[in-house]
């Protein structure tokens, strides 16, 4: 009986097979269009490894060529049917799912995040942008780029008039001989040297930003630099960074900080510069998950949640989504069609959206929920711990009832009416009929699918964030973690809303531990459900 | 009927590699196009070839598009103005600055500038003379650990604005306004004495700063310059509690003034129509305000305790990416360009926020309403932009909303413990 609804999906593709092989060179149409589909592929492909080669992206370029060569192959060629199939969706396998896993991997050994960005290179650049400080009260200059031979020299005119020229190799000093000034009395050229006009600055933008112009022989004098070719200032680190030694100084201080190991720069006392970089750091972000006091504390209660709310969402949308599919599966119901449209729309809008719609729809005081339709009444639906959480399962009722719906009317359609007929002249009633044919028929179809609903429950983010934001706050705990906290949103918060900013490797690791998880219960239903195909 | 639908199926096929080639195609173009550009920009002789790269968010964006014409026309560069999500300008910039792919400048409210600073993608700026043309509170916002990192074009903060229909005159007592909104809603006239936006699940202690500091209690103590100083918190002390208690006092089992159910959009609502005299908030209002034909006046911001209420300055600025390979073009823009009093001007009559250069503001000031914000604001002090505010807020929240609901029983122990946290964060 069973045999008939299950095989028909498999048995498709295997009956396809013979017939392919047995079959002819295609039309001329057919020829045709495959030669200008591929054509346009290539034509992009080319284009695309055109800009690839021009910024020197080589490993992209790389991949980007074998495939492309791949699926020319794959064809053109008349025998790779089964490769014909199978391309597309492992390309796509490959780059939306291969590729994140082991990103995200990777990520979760390292302490990628707020203040450790980049490489170490943009962190000491980035320590020696910010701490070249402008010398107090020095005067600021007009400055004009001027060239000699290959050369940059900076010629300022302080705020006195007085014009002075100097290069990386020649510190500052005062110019005798007669300048040409504009309106403003500012130098603008000198004999001997070629001025660079805005234009030819914006060519040379790299020279001019690394031209510095010692203000004597003394470099403790500060240095003069200008950051659009038009005004320069006097600058003095406050560290400097000595790369054999790889330590910054502290210029007044006499501080040396020096690389830590755990990707700053740290001084003696304890003290560490405000920039970072990425560096590995091995199982430390997973001990963090165990050991950290932030997750550990509320931990128990709110895995204890995740796994109540993913279970009775799932088993309250589905026995409401199979109610309905039942109801509207009757042969004689009119309007068939408009209901289940109607029935369908919540599936339709974005959940992140109906969160934020429900939040306002629950107020205690202006809502809808409390004020249209309770006639005034003042249910703390979002406020009060148990009713949040049944809030929570309520608009997730809401927002999940039509996937279930829309399943269980297309399982229901392909029971094959006879079942019924038979367990009807046994005599069955109707509810009899239900539990002991019917369920358990649609389980065996519906069953994987229960699955991968717990397991998108396991991580629904939206409808949690959007909702209550995790709240209403645990009481005696110094942490932003709520009643309604499910995991993915305390790792969001513990990752990205406290402490000093976003911690990607720390949010990887913890994302691996839920999906390991996940997936072990996963697998255990998995195994579960096939002892149930079995028994039928 | 067989043979129909395997060549379909073939098609099919077909077609969904053309679709993975497309794609592959198109985001390994989408990734080369900007290297590819500043290569031609530093290569060829033309200054018309330099492009800036520009992130904003559609809010900002209008007020963005004709300075940026204006900068090409006059200048030859070009500004590539990329309109992002608000959230994303901030985290997508972080990621992609060291990549070099981001964009050569930003433009973004100043509390970014810790958690910008901190990852090291953006370059000081030099303001020189030009520091003094500003205010002074929109230079100290951008200012972060004694360098200055952005130039500053709009200064924002809240004020008390009062419905004259249904209160006649100003008070400057924060139990007079109370009073006087009370007085309204028993004349039948109004049903709420005061609005104030607050969220449900985190209060706003933005909007109640005012009254927070007019017991003497700021969030930090202030450094040399004026700015907070992060790593001293001020708040806890006796005035922080006098707060503590005007908020319960004033909660749902106190007088109901501070109403956690009604959010910024309900108070912003129900203020236009009418159903308050008073709302406590910034000139992003006062449009819709206006729109619903109420009279309103803006009146300096209530002090409940002994101290003058000082409200939290927000400044909107522009900053230039640290991996920026067109400094030079994005320092002009930034720096020499959009500091002028003309670029200052037209910031403001496209966008509508108060100019921070201080010759524009005179001009804007002409509006009564823009004068009375910027005299309030006078008093201000930067938000901190510190990275560490992140944990500060979410606290600083929730204590707020839980005395606000009279979760607390003791609201001193409860302000207590909240600075308490608050400071095991910063050490930890």
């Amino acid at each position: 009986m069973r045999g008939e609804s299950t095989p028909n999906g498999a048995v498709r593709p295997a009956a396809g097979a013979p017939r392919g092989a047995s079959r002819g060179p295609d039309g001329l149409i057919g020829i045709l269009t495959k030669i200008v589909l591929l054509g346009l592929v290539d034509a992009a492909a080319a284009y695309g490894l055109f800009q690839l080669a021009v910024s020197e992206e080589w490993a992209v370029f790389a991949i980007s060529l074998l495939v492309t060569l791949a699926i020319n192959w794959i064809y053109l060629g008349k025998k790779n049917l089964p490769a014909k199939y199978l391309a597309p969706g492992l390309i796509f396998l490959l780059v939306f799912q291969v590729f994140v896993m082991f990103y995200s991997t990777y990520i979760a050994f390292t302490n990628y995040g707020d203040g450790h960005n980049s490489t170490k290179e943009d962190a000491v650049h980035a320590i020696q942008l910010s701490a070249l400080e402008r010398v107090p009260d020095s005067p600021q200059y007009a400055a004009t780029v001027v060239e000699d031979g290959d050369e940059l020299l900076l010629l300022v005119t302080d705020p006195t008039g007085q014009v002075s020229l100097g290069g990386p190799e020649q510190p500052l000093e005062p110019v005798e001989e007669p300048v040409e000034r504009d309106a403003t009395g500012k130098a603008v050229a000198i004999e001997g040297y070629e001025t660079l006009q805005f234009a030819d600055l914006l060519n040379r933008q790299a020279d001019v930003a690394e031209l510095v112009v010692p203000l004597s022989d003394d470099l403790e004098d500060g240095t003069l630099r200008t950051q659009d070719g038009s005004t320069a200032y006097v600058f003095k680190p406050r560290l400097t960074y000595d790369a054999e030694a790889d330590t910054f100084t502290n210029t007044s201080t006499g501080v040396v900080y020096s690389d830590s190991g755990e990707g700053t720069f740290r001084s003696a006392d304890g003290q560490e510069l405000g920039v970072g970089w990425k560096i590995h750091v091995g199982l430390e972000n997973f001990e963090r998950a165990f050991t950290d006091a932030d997750l550990r504390g509320p931990l128990l209660q709110v895995v204890l949640w995740t796994f109540a709310f993913a279970f009775l969402s799932v088993l309250t949308t589905f026995a409401l989504g199979l109610f309905l599919a039942i109801a509207f599966n009757r042969a004689d119901l009119r309007g068939k069609r408009i209901y289940r449209v109607l029935m369908i729309l919540p599936y339709a809008f974005p959940a992140f959206l109906s969160g934020l719609v429900w939040s306002g729809l629950l107020n205690p005081q202006f809502g809808f929920i409390n004020n249209a339709l309770l006639g005034g009444a003042d249910i703390a639906w979002l406020t009060d711990p148990w009713m949040a959480k049944f809030s929570v399962l309520l608009v997730n009722l809401w927002l999940g009832y039509p996937y279930m719906f829309l399943v269980c009317t297309g399982a229901l359609q392909s029971l094959p009416p006879d079942v019924e007929e038979a367990a009807r002249m046994d005599g069955a009633g109707a509810w009899r009929i239900f539990t002991a044919i019917k369920l358990p028929l649609l389980l065996v179809s519906l069953a994987p699918l229960l699955i991968s609903s717990f397991a998108f429950n396991f991580n629904n983010f939206n409808v949690i964030y959007m909702l209550t934001g995790g709240g209403p706050r645990f009481g005696g705990t110094t942490f932003d973690i709520g009643a309604t906290d499910i995991l993915i949103t305390m790792v969001y918060k513990v990752a990205f809303g406290t402490g000093t900013g976003r911690d990607y490797g720390l949010a990887s690791a913890l994302a691996i531990i839920i999906f390991i998880v996940v997936a072990v219960v996963s697998t255990i239903s998995f195994r579960r459900t096939k002892a149930l195909e079995e028994i039928n | 009927m067989k043979v129909h639908t395997r060549t379909i199926s073939r098609r099919s096929a077909a077609l969904g590699a053309l679709g993975v080639s497309a794609v592959l195609a198109l985001s390994a173009c989408g990734g080369s196009t900007e290297p590819a550009e500043t290569t031609a920009a530093s290569g060829s002789a033309a200054a018309g070839d330099t492009t800036l790269t520009m992130w904003t968010d559609a809010e900002r964006a209008p007020a963005l598009e004709g300075i940026a014409a204006q900068f090409e026309e006059e200048k030859g560069i070009a500004v590539d103005l990329v309109v992002k999500d608000f959230a994303a300008v901030r985290d997508d910039f972080i990621t992609q600055a060291p990549t070099g792919k981001g964009p050569d400048v930003l433009v973004g409210p100043h509390d970014w500038l810790g958690t910008l600073v901190q990852n090291g993608v953006v370059a000081p700026v030099q303001l020189g003379d030009k520091a003094g043309e500003f205010s002074e509170a929109s230079v100290q916002a951008m200012t972060y650990e004694g360098q200055t990192y952005g130039v500053p074009y709009s200064v924002e903060n809240i004020a008390l604005i009062r419905n004259t229909a249904l209160v006649g005159e100003a008070h400057e007592d924060f139990a007079d306004v109370v009073a006087a909104g009370q007085a309204a809603v028993d004349a039948g006239d109004a049903e709420f004495p005061f609005l104030v936006g607050l969220d449900p699940k985190q209060a706003d202690p933005y909007h109640m700063y005012p009254l927070q500091t007019s017991f003497g209690a700021p969030v930090f103590e202030r450094g040399e310059d004026g700015s907070y100083d992060v790593s001293k918190l001020a708040m806890n002390n006796d005035g922080g509690k006098d707060f503590a208690q005007l908020l319960a006092d004033h909660g749902d089992q106190g007088t109901g003034v501070f109403n956690s159910n009604i959010t910024g959009d309900i108070a912003k609502e129900k203020f236009a129509a009418g159903a308050s005299p008073y709302f406590l908030t910034g000139p992003w209002n006062i449009p819709v305000i206006e729109e619903a034909g109420i009279d309103f006046a803006v009146d300096p911001l209530p002090k409940a305790g002994p101290e003058a209420a000082q409200p939290f300055i927000g400044v909107n600025g522009f900053f230039v990416s640290a991996h920026s390979k067109n400094q030079l073009a994005a320092n002009e823009f930034v720096v020499n360009y959009l500091s002028t009093e003309a670029a200052q001007d037209a910031l403001f009559d496209q966008g509508g926020r108060p100019p921070a250069l201080n010759a524009s503001f005179e001009k804007a000031a002409s509006d009564p309403v823009v004068a009375a914000f910027g005299e309030i604001g006078a008093d201000g002090v930067p938000m901190p932009a510190a990275p560490e505010m992140q944990a500060v807020w979410a606290d600083w929240g929730a204590t707020e909303l839980s005395l606000i609901k009279g979760n607390a029983a003791d609201p001193a122990a409860a302000w207590e413990e909240m600075s308490q946290n608050i400071e095991a964060k910063f050490e930890g």
